[in-house]
Protein backbone atom coordinates (compact mmCIF):
# COMPACT_ATOMS: atom_id res chain seq x y z
CA UNK A 1 0.00 0.00 0.00
CA UNK A 2 0.87 3.58 -0.95
CA UNK A 3 -0.36 6.93 0.53
CA UNK A 4 -1.76 9.36 -1.09
CA UNK A 5 -2.36 12.92 1.01
CA UNK A 6 -2.32 10.39 4.52
CA UNK A 7 -4.76 8.12 1.97
CA UNK A 8 -3.86 3.94 1.86
CA UNK A 9 -3.83 3.25 -2.31
CA UNK A 10 -3.07 -0.13 -3.10
CA UNK A 11 -0.25 -1.10 -5.62
CA UNK A 12 -1.79 -0.92 -8.42
CA UNK A 13 1.24 -1.31 -11.03
CA UNK A 14 2.27 -4.40 -8.92
CA UNK A 15 -1.19 -5.88 -9.24
CA UNK A 16 -1.11 -4.92 -13.14
CA UNK A 17 1.83 -6.36 -13.77
CA UNK A 18 1.17 -9.80 -11.43
CA UNK A 19 -2.19 -10.17 -13.78
CA UNK A 20 -0.15 -9.83 -16.71
CA UNK A 21 2.69 -11.96 -16.07
CA UNK A 22 0.23 -14.63 -15.31
CA UNK A 23 -2.21 -14.54 -18.36
CA UNK A 24 1.57 -14.31 -20.49
CA UNK A 25 2.58 -17.61 -18.99
CA UNK A 26 -0.66 -19.05 -19.57
CA UNK A 27 -1.28 -17.75 -22.99
CA UNK A 28 2.25 -18.08 -24.76
CA UNK A 29 2.78 -21.67 -24.23
CA UNK A 30 -1.20 -21.90 -25.89
CA UNK A 31 0.06 -19.96 -28.65
CA UNK A 32 3.47 -21.99 -29.06
CA UNK A 33 1.82 -25.93 -28.30
CA UNK A 34 -1.88 -25.35 -29.29
CA UNK A 35 -2.57 -23.02 -31.67
CA UNK A 36 0.72 -22.77 -33.39
CA UNK A 37 0.48 -25.95 -35.21
CA UNK A 38 -2.85 -25.16 -36.76
CA UNK A 39 -1.46 -21.75 -38.26
CA UNK A 40 -0.71 -21.06 -41.57
CA UNK A 41 0.48 -22.35 -44.01
CA UNK A 42 1.54 -25.90 -42.78
CA UNK A 43 4.77 -27.91 -42.79
CA UNK A 44 4.59 -29.42 -45.95
CA UNK A 45 7.79 -27.62 -47.37
CA UNK A 46 10.85 -26.49 -45.98
CA UNK A 47 9.63 -23.40 -46.57
CA UNK A 48 5.75 -23.35 -45.56
CA UNK A 49 7.31 -24.69 -42.54
CA UNK A 50 9.56 -21.38 -41.91
CA UNK A 51 6.81 -19.95 -42.52
CA UNK A 52 4.73 -21.35 -40.03
CA UNK A 53 7.46 -20.46 -37.19
CA UNK A 54 7.40 -17.35 -38.09
CA UNK A 55 3.80 -16.63 -37.26
CA UNK A 56 3.84 -18.99 -34.27
CA UNK A 57 6.74 -16.36 -33.18
CA UNK A 58 5.14 -13.09 -34.28
CA UNK A 59 2.09 -14.54 -32.63
CA UNK A 60 3.69 -15.18 -29.65
CA UNK A 61 5.26 -11.70 -29.64
CA UNK A 62 2.49 -10.29 -30.19
CA UNK A 63 -0.25 -11.36 -27.50
CA UNK A 64 2.09 -10.43 -24.15
CA UNK A 65 1.25 -6.63 -25.91
CA UNK A 66 -2.26 -6.90 -26.66
CA UNK A 67 -2.16 -8.45 -23.17
CA UNK A 68 -0.87 -5.17 -21.08
CA UNK A 69 -2.93 -3.32 -23.42
CA UNK A 70 -5.80 -5.48 -22.63
CA UNK A 71 -5.04 -5.71 -18.56
CA UNK A 72 -4.45 -1.99 -17.88
CA UNK A 73 -8.17 -1.57 -19.54
CA UNK A 74 -9.90 -4.24 -18.07
CA UNK A 75 -8.50 -3.46 -14.62
CA UNK A 76 -8.95 0.63 -15.18
CA UNK A 77 -12.45 -0.37 -15.79
CA UNK A 78 -12.72 -2.15 -12.42
CA UNK A 79 -10.80 0.01 -10.23
CA UNK A 80 -10.81 3.58 -11.91
CA UNK A 81 -14.24 3.96 -11.94
CA UNK A 82 -15.38 7.30 -10.60
CA UNK A 83 -19.37 8.50 -10.43
CA UNK A 84 -20.62 11.29 -8.90
CA UNK A 85 -19.37 14.59 -8.40
CA UNK A 86 -15.97 15.44 -9.97
CA UNK A 87 -12.78 14.43 -8.12
CA UNK A 88 -9.84 15.92 -7.10
CA UNK A 89 -6.86 15.89 -10.02
CA UNK A 90 -4.82 13.58 -9.00
CA UNK A 91 -0.90 13.73 -8.36
CA UNK A 92 1.65 14.87 -11.02
CA UNK A 93 3.38 11.97 -12.76
CA UNK A 94 6.80 12.18 -12.96
CA UNK A 95 9.75 10.31 -15.62
CA UNK A 96 11.02 7.36 -14.29
CA UNK A 97 13.99 7.28 -16.44
CA UNK A 98 14.80 3.21 -15.14
CA UNK A 99 11.39 2.61 -16.84
CA UNK A 100 11.89 4.62 -20.04
CA UNK A 101 15.58 2.76 -20.16
CA UNK A 102 13.89 -0.31 -19.80
CA UNK A 103 11.26 0.51 -22.67
CA UNK A 104 13.87 1.33 -25.09
CA UNK A 105 16.03 -1.57 -24.73
CA UNK A 106 13.48 -4.10 -24.44
CA UNK A 107 11.67 -2.66 -27.80
CA UNK A 108 14.79 -2.04 -29.50
CA UNK A 109 16.35 -5.60 -28.91
CA UNK A 110 13.08 -7.31 -29.70
CA UNK A 111 13.16 -5.33 -33.07
CA UNK A 112 16.47 -5.39 -33.81
CA UNK A 113 16.03 -9.88 -33.37
CA UNK A 114 13.01 -10.13 -35.13
CA UNK A 115 15.41 -8.25 -38.18
CA UNK A 116 18.21 -10.68 -37.93
CA UNK A 117 15.96 -13.39 -37.51
CA UNK A 118 13.87 -12.56 -40.73
CA UNK A 119 17.25 -11.72 -42.70
CA UNK A 120 18.16 -15.00 -42.17
CA UNK A 121 15.17 -16.99 -42.60
CA UNK A 122 14.82 -14.66 -45.98
CA UNK A 123 18.58 -15.52 -47.48
CA UNK A 124 20.57 -17.70 -45.03
CA UNK A 125 18.11 -20.50 -44.74
CA UNK A 126 17.11 -20.06 -48.35
CA UNK A 127 13.91 -20.56 -47.52
CA UNK A 128 12.95 -17.00 -48.86
CA UNK A 129 9.51 -15.51 -47.82
CA UNK A 130 7.55 -17.96 -49.95
CA UNK A 131 7.11 -14.97 -52.81
CA UNK A 132 8.05 -15.70 -56.04
CA UNK A 133 12.02 -13.76 -56.66
CA UNK A 134 11.95 -12.40 -59.88
CA UNK A 135 14.48 -14.48 -62.83
CA UNK A 136 17.35 -14.02 -60.86
CA UNK A 137 16.78 -15.23 -57.03
CA UNK A 138 18.84 -14.30 -54.38
CA UNK A 139 17.57 -16.93 -51.87
CA UNK A 140 18.38 -19.92 -53.60
CA UNK A 141 18.32 -23.29 -51.47
CA UNK A 142 20.80 -25.97 -50.85
CA UNK A 143 20.52 -28.14 -54.16
CA UNK A 144 18.91 -25.37 -56.66
CA UNK A 145 21.14 -26.38 -59.09
CA UNK A 146 19.59 -29.77 -59.61
CA UNK A 147 16.12 -28.53 -59.06
CA UNK A 148 13.37 -29.78 -60.74
CA UNK A 149 11.87 -26.56 -62.76
CA UNK A 150 7.96 -26.61 -63.17
CA UNK A 151 6.48 -23.46 -65.18
CA UNK A 152 3.11 -22.08 -64.29
CA UNK A 153 1.12 -20.75 -66.56
CA UNK A 154 -1.88 -18.67 -65.75
CA UNK A 155 -4.15 -17.41 -68.38
CA UNK A 156 -8.07 -16.04 -67.60
CA UNK A 157 -8.60 -18.00 -66.40
CA UNK A 158 -7.04 -21.60 -65.73
CA UNK A 159 -3.46 -22.78 -64.88
CA UNK A 160 -1.50 -24.68 -66.98
CA UNK A 161 2.02 -26.59 -66.00
CA UNK A 162 5.32 -27.30 -68.36
CA UNK A 163 8.06 -29.82 -67.32
CA UNK A 164 10.78 -28.67 -69.66
CA UNK A 165 12.76 -31.63 -68.71
CA UNK A 166 10.09 -33.85 -69.52
CA UNK A 167 10.06 -32.77 -73.20
CA UNK A 168 7.96 -29.48 -72.38
CA UNK A 169 4.71 -31.26 -71.63
CA UNK A 170 2.17 -29.29 -70.47
CA UNK A 171 -1.01 -30.45 -68.09
CA UNK A 172 -3.82 -29.17 -66.54
CA UNK A 173 -2.70 -30.55 -63.37
CA UNK A 174 0.16 -30.11 -60.68
CA UNK A 175 2.36 -32.97 -59.44
CA UNK A 176 5.82 -32.64 -57.80
CA UNK A 177 8.02 -35.16 -56.25
CA UNK A 178 8.54 -35.18 -52.63
CA UNK A 179 12.26 -34.69 -51.01
CA UNK A 180 13.34 -32.18 -53.91
CA UNK A 181 14.11 -28.76 -54.85
CA UNK A 182 11.39 -27.26 -57.06
CA UNK A 183 11.89 -23.90 -58.87
CA UNK A 184 8.66 -23.05 -60.01
CA UNK A 185 9.24 -20.87 -63.07
CA UNK A 186 5.49 -18.45 -62.91
CA UNK A 187 4.30 -16.24 -65.92
CA UNK A 188 1.27 -15.35 -67.51
CA UNK A 189 -0.17 -15.44 -71.05
CA UNK A 190 -2.07 -12.58 -70.46
CA UNK A 191 -3.13 -9.94 -67.06
CA UNK A 192 -1.33 -10.39 -63.79
CA UNK A 193 -2.44 -13.59 -61.89
CA UNK A 194 -0.54 -14.61 -58.43
CA UNK A 195 0.24 -18.89 -57.85
CA UNK A 196 -0.74 -19.19 -54.45
CA UNK A 197 0.28 -22.65 -53.42
CA UNK A 198 -0.96 -22.47 -49.91
CA UNK A 199 0.30 -25.59 -48.40
CA UNK A 200 3.56 -24.91 -50.52
CA UNK A 201 3.94 -21.35 -48.89
CA UNK A 202 4.07 -19.88 -52.55
CA UNK A 203 2.25 -16.96 -53.52
CA UNK A 204 4.56 -15.59 -56.34
CA UNK A 205 2.35 -13.14 -58.96
CA UNK A 206 2.37 -14.28 -62.19
CA UNK A 207 3.06 -11.06 -64.83
CA UNK A 208 3.55 -11.41 -68.76
CA UNK A 209 6.92 -11.27 -69.75
CA UNK A 210 8.08 -12.72 -66.58
CA UNK A 211 9.87 -15.09 -64.91
CA UNK A 212 8.99 -15.56 -61.37
CA UNK A 213 11.50 -17.66 -59.86
CA UNK A 214 9.90 -19.81 -56.45
CA UNK A 215 11.78 -23.04 -55.01
CA UNK A 216 9.90 -25.35 -52.81
CA UNK A 217 11.07 -28.02 -50.91
CA UNK A 218 8.33 -30.34 -49.93
CA UNK A 219 9.16 -32.97 -46.68
CA UNK A 220 6.05 -35.04 -46.74
CA UNK A 221 3.58 -36.49 -49.70
CA UNK A 222 0.26 -34.67 -49.83
CA UNK A 223 -2.28 -32.21 -51.83
CA UNK A 224 -2.07 -28.32 -51.68
CA UNK A 225 -4.81 -26.04 -52.85
CA UNK A 226 -3.99 -23.62 -55.68
CA UNK A 227 -5.56 -20.34 -55.84
CA UNK A 228 -5.29 -16.93 -57.85
CA UNK A 229 -4.61 -14.27 -55.86
CA UNK A 230 -4.82 -11.46 -57.71
CA UNK A 231 -7.93 -9.90 -58.68
CA UNK A 232 -8.14 -11.18 -62.57
CA UNK A 233 -11.33 -10.99 -64.41
CA UNK A 234 -14.59 -12.64 -64.23
CA UNK A 235 -13.87 -16.06 -63.27
CA UNK A 236 -11.18 -15.24 -60.96
CA UNK A 237 -12.46 -17.21 -58.10
CA UNK A 238 -12.93 -20.29 -60.31
CA UNK A 239 -8.82 -20.44 -60.92
CA UNK A 240 -8.59 -23.16 -58.19
CA UNK A 241 -6.89 -26.67 -58.13
CA UNK A 242 -5.65 -28.95 -55.72
CA UNK A 243 -1.88 -29.58 -56.65
CA UNK A 244 -0.12 -33.33 -55.12
CA UNK A 245 3.23 -34.34 -53.60
CA UNK A 246 3.88 -37.69 -54.90
CA UNK A 247 6.93 -39.88 -54.09
CA UNK A 248 9.46 -39.91 -56.66
CA UNK A 249 8.53 -43.16 -58.15
CA UNK A 250 4.46 -42.12 -58.31
CA UNK A 251 6.00 -38.60 -59.98
CA UNK A 252 7.05 -40.67 -62.86
CA UNK A 253 4.12 -42.92 -63.25
CA UNK A 254 2.28 -39.63 -63.05
CA UNK A 255 4.51 -37.63 -65.60
CA UNK A 256 4.76 -40.58 -68.22
CA UNK A 257 0.81 -40.68 -68.17
CA UNK A 258 0.40 -37.29 -68.43
CA UNK A 259 2.68 -37.39 -71.45
CA UNK A 260 0.34 -40.15 -72.93
CA UNK A 261 -2.92 -38.17 -72.10
CA UNK A 262 -1.54 -34.90 -73.95
CA UNK A 263 0.59 -36.53 -76.35
CA UNK A 264 -2.11 -35.27 -79.46
CA UNK A 265 -1.40 -31.45 -78.60
CA UNK A 266 3.08 -31.42 -78.32
CA UNK A 267 3.70 -30.88 -81.58
CA UNK A 268 1.66 -27.56 -81.41
CA UNK A 269 3.16 -26.71 -78.00
CA UNK A 270 5.83 -24.11 -78.52
CA UNK A 271 8.85 -24.48 -77.55
CA UNK A 272 9.96 -24.01 -74.04
CA UNK A 273 10.53 -20.75 -72.30
CA UNK A 274 10.68 -18.52 -69.75
CA UNK A 275 8.30 -16.11 -70.78
CA UNK A 276 5.69 -16.05 -73.92
CA UNK A 277 4.34 -13.74 -76.05
CA UNK A 278 1.84 -15.22 -77.96
CA UNK A 279 -0.48 -14.51 -80.63
CA UNK A 280 -2.84 -13.02 -80.88
CA UNK A 281 -2.37 -10.13 -78.46
CA UNK A 282 -5.19 -8.14 -79.77
CA UNK A 283 -8.04 -9.59 -81.99
CA UNK A 284 -8.41 -7.52 -85.25
CA UNK A 285 -12.46 -8.02 -85.30
CA UNK B 1 -31.93 20.68 -34.72
CA UNK B 2 -34.74 18.82 -33.40
CA UNK B 3 -35.28 15.56 -32.32
CA UNK B 4 -38.29 15.30 -35.54
CA UNK B 5 -35.76 16.57 -37.50
CA UNK B 6 -32.56 14.08 -37.17
CA UNK B 7 -34.93 11.40 -37.28
CA UNK B 8 -36.35 12.24 -40.40
CA UNK B 9 -33.17 12.54 -41.93
CA UNK B 10 -31.91 8.66 -40.36
CA UNK B 11 -34.80 7.78 -42.12
CA UNK B 12 -34.60 9.24 -45.07
CA UNK B 13 -31.15 8.19 -45.15
CA UNK B 14 -31.85 4.42 -44.47
CA UNK B 15 -34.74 4.24 -47.16
CA UNK B 16 -32.05 5.83 -49.87
CA UNK B 17 -29.66 3.29 -48.97
CA UNK B 18 -32.04 0.38 -48.99
CA UNK B 19 -33.04 1.30 -52.33
CA UNK B 20 -29.76 1.28 -53.63
CA UNK B 21 -29.49 -1.92 -52.38
CA UNK B 22 -32.74 -3.16 -54.09
CA UNK B 23 -31.85 -1.39 -57.30
CA UNK B 24 -28.54 -3.36 -57.22
CA UNK B 25 -30.38 -6.76 -57.08
CA UNK B 26 -33.23 -6.26 -59.19
CA UNK B 27 -30.60 -4.93 -61.89
CA UNK B 28 -28.37 -8.21 -61.13
CA UNK B 29 -31.51 -10.49 -61.60
CA UNK B 30 -32.87 -8.17 -64.78
CA UNK B 31 -29.18 -9.20 -66.77
CA UNK B 32 -28.86 -12.48 -65.94
CA UNK B 33 -30.10 -14.34 -69.20
CA UNK B 34 -32.82 -16.43 -69.45
CA UNK B 35 -32.21 -20.29 -68.91
CA UNK B 36 -32.56 -22.74 -71.97
CA UNK B 37 -32.93 -26.59 -71.50
CA UNK B 38 -31.45 -29.26 -73.26
CA UNK B 39 -33.30 -31.65 -75.20
CA UNK B 40 -34.07 -35.22 -74.60
CA UNK B 41 -34.35 -36.54 -71.53
CA UNK B 42 -32.47 -38.09 -69.16
CA UNK B 43 -29.52 -40.04 -69.35
CA UNK B 44 -29.13 -38.47 -73.03
CA UNK B 45 -29.29 -35.28 -73.63
CA UNK B 46 -28.56 -32.99 -76.48
CA UNK B 47 -27.70 -29.08 -76.44
CA UNK B 48 -27.19 -26.77 -79.82
CA UNK B 49 -25.28 -23.42 -79.98
CA UNK B 50 -24.04 -21.37 -82.15
CA UNK B 51 -20.93 -18.60 -82.16
CA UNK B 52 -21.18 -15.37 -84.14
CA UNK B 53 -18.51 -12.87 -85.04
CA UNK B 54 -21.21 -9.84 -83.97
CA UNK B 55 -23.98 -10.15 -82.01
CA UNK B 56 -25.98 -7.38 -84.45
CA UNK B 57 -28.35 -6.29 -82.02
CA UNK B 58 -28.48 -3.76 -78.72
CA UNK B 59 -26.95 -3.52 -76.38
CA UNK B 60 -23.53 -4.55 -78.20
CA UNK B 61 -24.22 -5.40 -81.81
CA UNK B 62 -20.59 -5.41 -82.42
CA UNK B 63 -19.62 -8.29 -79.54
CA UNK B 64 -19.03 -11.87 -80.26
CA UNK B 65 -21.28 -13.87 -78.80
CA UNK B 66 -23.04 -17.70 -77.96
CA UNK B 67 -26.42 -18.15 -78.76
CA UNK B 68 -28.39 -21.53 -77.80
CA UNK B 69 -31.50 -23.31 -79.23
CA UNK B 70 -34.13 -23.76 -77.08
CA UNK B 71 -36.39 -26.74 -76.71
CA UNK B 72 -38.54 -25.22 -79.57
CA UNK B 73 -35.66 -24.70 -81.80
CA UNK B 74 -35.80 -21.12 -81.34
CA UNK B 75 -32.14 -19.02 -80.93
CA UNK B 76 -32.09 -17.73 -77.58
CA UNK B 77 -29.30 -15.21 -76.58
CA UNK B 78 -28.43 -17.07 -73.64
CA UNK B 79 -25.39 -18.90 -72.27
CA UNK B 80 -27.54 -20.65 -68.95
CA UNK B 81 -27.73 -24.03 -70.11
CA UNK B 82 -29.57 -26.68 -67.97
CA UNK B 83 -29.02 -30.87 -68.34
CA UNK B 84 -29.64 -33.33 -66.22
CA UNK B 85 -27.51 -34.65 -63.55
CA UNK B 86 -25.45 -38.06 -64.26
CA UNK B 87 -26.28 -38.14 -67.87
CA UNK B 88 -24.34 -37.74 -71.45
CA UNK B 89 -24.45 -34.49 -72.97
CA UNK B 90 -23.81 -34.06 -76.59
CA UNK B 91 -23.40 -30.60 -77.71
CA UNK B 92 -23.36 -29.36 -81.30
CA UNK B 93 -22.18 -26.11 -82.17
CA UNK B 94 -22.35 -24.38 -85.29
CA UNK B 95 -19.48 -22.32 -85.45
CA UNK B 96 -19.95 -18.49 -88.07
CA UNK B 97 -16.90 -17.04 -86.65
CA UNK B 98 -13.72 -17.01 -88.64
CA UNK B 99 -10.47 -18.51 -86.69
CA UNK B 100 -8.76 -15.89 -84.06
CA UNK B 101 -5.97 -19.00 -82.92
CA UNK B 102 -5.43 -19.82 -79.59
CA UNK B 103 -2.94 -17.81 -77.29
CA UNK B 104 -1.96 -21.07 -75.65
CA UNK B 105 -1.64 -23.79 -77.92
CA UNK B 106 -2.17 -26.44 -75.51
CA UNK B 107 -6.27 -26.15 -75.54
CA UNK B 108 -6.11 -27.14 -79.37
CA UNK B 109 -6.38 -30.55 -77.80
CA UNK B 110 -9.82 -31.62 -76.58
CA UNK B 111 -10.21 -32.59 -72.85
CA UNK B 112 -13.41 -34.38 -70.69
CA UNK B 113 -14.98 -35.38 -73.98
CA UNK B 114 -16.18 -38.88 -74.21
CA UNK B 115 -13.45 -40.71 -75.89
CA UNK B 116 -10.68 -37.65 -75.98
CA UNK B 117 -12.23 -36.94 -79.44
CA UNK B 118 -14.53 -34.19 -81.18
CA UNK B 119 -15.75 -34.12 -84.42
CA UNK B 120 -15.46 -31.66 -86.78
CA UNK B 121 -17.35 -31.50 -89.66
CA UNK B 122 -17.69 -34.60 -90.02
CA UNK B 123 -14.25 -35.88 -88.79
CA UNK B 124 -13.39 -37.46 -85.71
CA UNK B 125 -10.04 -35.31 -84.28
CA UNK B 126 -8.00 -35.52 -81.10
CA UNK B 127 -6.30 -32.23 -82.09
CA UNK B 128 -7.12 -29.11 -83.83
CA UNK B 129 -4.52 -27.03 -85.22
CA UNK B 130 -4.35 -24.17 -82.76
CA UNK B 131 -4.36 -21.55 -85.64
CA UNK B 132 -7.55 -22.88 -86.80
CA UNK B 133 -9.44 -22.10 -83.55
CA UNK B 134 -12.16 -19.74 -83.91
CA UNK B 135 -13.38 -20.09 -79.75
CA UNK B 136 -13.79 -22.93 -77.22
CA UNK B 137 -16.91 -24.38 -75.51
CA UNK B 138 -14.71 -25.09 -71.91
CA UNK B 139 -16.11 -26.28 -68.49
CA UNK B 140 -13.01 -26.29 -66.42
CA UNK B 141 -14.37 -27.28 -62.97
CA UNK B 142 -16.02 -30.55 -65.29
CA UNK B 143 -12.63 -30.86 -67.24
CA UNK B 144 -13.99 -30.16 -70.11
CA UNK B 145 -12.24 -28.26 -72.92
CA UNK B 146 -12.93 -28.64 -76.92
CA UNK B 147 -11.68 -26.30 -79.40
CA UNK B 148 -14.08 -24.69 -82.02
CA UNK B 149 -13.08 -24.51 -85.82
CA UNK B 150 -13.25 -21.18 -87.22
CA UNK B 151 -14.60 -20.53 -90.80
CA UNK B 152 -12.05 -19.57 -93.17
CA UNK B 153 -11.50 -15.93 -93.93
CA UNK B 154 -11.98 -15.80 -97.18
CA UNK B 155 -15.39 -17.59 -97.13
CA UNK B 156 -18.27 -16.60 -99.07
CA UNK B 157 -22.05 -15.93 -97.42
CA UNK B 158 -20.33 -15.02 -94.00
CA UNK B 159 -22.90 -14.29 -91.32
CA UNK B 160 -22.96 -11.04 -90.00
CA UNK B 161 -26.21 -10.86 -87.55
CA UNK B 162 -27.58 -13.16 -84.77
CA UNK B 163 -29.33 -15.70 -85.25
CA UNK B 164 -26.80 -17.22 -88.50
CA UNK B 165 -28.71 -19.61 -90.18
CA UNK B 166 -27.22 -23.39 -91.71
CA UNK B 167 -27.11 -21.41 -95.50
CA UNK B 168 -24.41 -18.95 -94.25
CA UNK B 169 -20.41 -20.12 -94.21
CA UNK B 170 -20.22 -22.46 -91.02
CA UNK B 171 -18.07 -25.39 -89.65
CA UNK B 172 -19.87 -27.73 -87.55
CA UNK B 173 -18.48 -28.99 -84.16
CA UNK B 174 -20.04 -32.16 -82.05
CA UNK B 175 -18.80 -33.61 -78.62
CA UNK B 176 -20.30 -35.67 -75.79
CA UNK B 177 -19.31 -35.43 -72.07
CA UNK B 178 -21.17 -36.85 -68.53
CA UNK B 179 -22.15 -35.23 -65.86
CA UNK B 180 -22.29 -36.18 -62.65
CA UNK B 181 -23.29 -34.38 -59.26
CA UNK B 182 -25.97 -31.87 -59.41
CA UNK B 183 -24.44 -28.13 -59.36
CA UNK B 184 -23.95 -24.66 -61.26
CA UNK B 185 -20.76 -24.68 -63.07
CA UNK B 186 -18.99 -21.70 -65.15
CA UNK B 187 -17.81 -22.59 -68.50
CA UNK B 188 -16.32 -19.47 -70.62
CA UNK B 189 -14.17 -19.26 -74.17
CA UNK B 190 -10.21 -19.59 -73.90
CA UNK B 191 -9.82 -17.79 -76.71
CA UNK B 192 -9.51 -14.33 -76.39
CA UNK B 193 -11.94 -13.26 -79.21
CA UNK B 194 -12.77 -9.52 -77.66
CA UNK B 195 -12.31 -7.63 -80.42
CA UNK B 196 -11.31 -4.12 -79.60
CA UNK B 197 -10.37 -5.11 -75.79
CA UNK B 198 -7.20 -5.08 -74.28
CA UNK B 199 -5.51 -8.98 -74.19
CA UNK B 200 -9.13 -9.67 -76.46
CA UNK B 201 -10.36 -10.33 -72.44
CA UNK B 202 -12.44 -7.41 -72.07
CA UNK B 203 -16.20 -6.57 -72.97
CA UNK B 204 -17.93 -10.17 -73.96
CA UNK B 205 -15.45 -12.19 -72.64
CA UNK B 206 -16.51 -10.81 -69.15
CA UNK B 207 -20.12 -10.53 -69.51
CA UNK B 208 -22.53 -13.80 -68.85
CA UNK B 209 -24.48 -14.21 -71.77
CA UNK B 210 -21.74 -13.38 -74.57
CA UNK B 211 -18.64 -16.05 -74.26
CA UNK B 212 -19.29 -16.87 -70.64
CA UNK B 213 -21.95 -18.78 -68.69
CA UNK B 214 -23.29 -21.20 -66.26
CA UNK B 215 -23.94 -25.19 -66.96
CA UNK B 216 -26.89 -25.72 -64.58
CA UNK B 217 -26.74 -29.41 -63.49
CA UNK B 218 -29.84 -30.18 -62.23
Amino acid sequence: MTTIAGERMPRHGIRILTIWLVLTAIAVPLIVLVLGPHLPPSRLTAEAASQRDANIVMTALLVPIALLVVVFFVYSFAFFRQSGDAILDGPPIKGHSGAQLLWIVLTSVTVLALAVWGSYTLVVSAHGAGGGQGPSPIAQPKGHEHALPVQVIGQQWEWTFRFPTYGGLETRDLAIPVHTVVAFHVTSLDVTHSFWAYELGVKADAVAGVDNVAYVNARNTGSFQIRCAELCGLWHGHMAKTGHVLTMQAFRAWIALARKQNAAVAKYLPDYNRVYFPAPLRRAG
Amino acid sequence: MSRAARLGAVGAGTAFVAALIVYYIVSFLMVTPPGVAATGSKPRVHLTLQTVASFGHEPHTDWVSYLARSPGGKWVHSTVLHVPSYSTVTVTVYQFDTATGLRNPFWGQPHGTIGGTFNVDGKTLKVLDPDLASHTFAIPDLGVTVPLKGVADDAKNQCSVAPCNLSEAHTTVTFSFKTGKPGKFRWQCFVPCAAGFPLGFGGPMQSIGWMDGYLMVG
